[in-house]
């Protein structure tokens, strides 16, 4: 699949409108369908195909698991915090009409701010159990064919012994 | 009448699917069986005004498990191994859906606005996302307002399960031996992987 170039032509058009569109989805949750959890699976989409198309080395070579590592805690601490910083406003935790003095600001603030903590601890727990896995596989296959070369050197060896 | 046939049409499409994935041996075309299954839901619940929902099923039940699914066929035979049908799950099966069915009788009507679900909070909610709230798509002030306490439940919830995968997967259980191991690993796999590349 790496070596045919329609695909990775068409994979290259369609990565960043995939992200465009999760961002869209992200951003326009309040007004459209969407919101953190969609556009999360969704901006995983664009990373995942990536990895299928060029590789699994080189996706993570433009996004390092260390990335998807912070953005699972990240997304947790900006949802948490923005509950710490409502009751630190004087209201109770998740309360968001205190952030803000006028109330629909307010509400529109905080609801923005926890769905982008759902997104970003989404869209990284996706791509990193993929990388994960798809290392895994990788690693095994590696180990099948070590085995193997290992088992032929072995046997060509023992043949030369015999000679 | 049109959305009869749209409903009749999806749920056919659903049943079909579902019988062929049943009846296939070949993995590949099972996984593929899934994603298609996954797409019609997904399709149905655009007709059901369930968009949220659709959205994510597409995502995640057509793309992401069916991109997981093929990378570990990679290391499976490529066709089930016959076996008998299991009397006893089958028959637990047939019950369990059976009873679904007749307790549907008991559903209130699709979308009737005396439901018990719909006569609690939910006239709340979709006054107050408007007025009080100011957000046009009331899923979302649901989810992030009157429910921020659950979402964040549900995101701690896929934290801890992708924190516990990872530990599995990445194999840092065993980080003594991998340390110790790490250069020679990581140079080896490289040297194979260029190896690989030049040969390609």
């Amino acid at each position: 699949m790496q070596d045919d170039p329609v695909i990775r032509v068409v994979t290259k058009v369609l990565i960043p409108a995939i992200m465009l569109f999760a961002l869209y989805v992200q951003f326009h949750g309040d007004y459209g369908p969407g919101g953190g959890f969609q556009a999360g699976v969704i901006f995983a989409a664009a990373l995942v195909l990536n990895a299928v198309v060029f590789g699994l080395h080189r996706a993570r070579q433009v996004w390092p698991m260390r990335y998807n590592l912070m953005g699972v805690s990240a997304g947790v601490l900006l949802y948490g915090g923005t509950g710490v910083w409502s009751m630190l406003a004087g209201a109770n935790y998740l309360d968001y009409f205190a952030l803000k003095a006028d109330p629909k600001a307010a509400q529109h603030l905080g609801i923005l701010l926890v769905e982008f903590g759902v997104g970003l601890t989404v869209a990284s727990v996706m791509v990193a159990l993929f990388f994960a896995f798809a290392g895994r596989l990788t690693h095994i296959r590696l180990v099948a064919k070590t085995a193997a070369h290992e088992a032929a050197d072995t046997e060509a060896s023992r043949a030369g012994d015999t000679a | 009448m049109g959305m009869f046939t749209v409903n009749a049409f999806l749920l056919l499409l659903l049943a079909i699917i579902a019988v062929v994935a049943l009846r296939v041996h070949q993995l590949f075309a099972l996984v593929m069986l899934s994603g298609a299954f996954s797409l019609t839901a997904a399709a149905q619940f655009v007709v059901l005004d369930a968009v949220d929902v659709a959205f994510t099923e597409a995502a995640v039940g057509a793309g992401i498990s069916t991109v997981l699914a093929l990378a570990t066929l990679s290391l499976v035979p490529r066709e089930e191994k016959p076996h008998a049908i299991a009397p006893l799950p089958a028959i637990i099966a047939v019950a369990a859906g059976v009873l679904l069915m007749v307790s549907i009788g008991d559903l209130p009507q699709f979308g009737a606005a005396d439901a018990p679900v719909h006569v609690h909070v939910a006239p709340d909610y979709i006054s107050g996302s408007a007025e009080k709230i100011g957000v046009p798509n009331v899923v979302t002030s649901v989810l992030a307002s009157y429910r921020g306490y659950d979402t964040l439940g549900e995101t701690v919830v896929i934290f801890t399960a992708a924190i516990a995968v990872l530990l599995i997967l990445a194999g840092w259980t065993r980080a003594p031996y991998r340390r110790e191991n790490e250069d020679r690993n990581s140079q080896s796999t490289r040297n194979i992987e260029d190896k690989a590349e030049d040969a390609g």
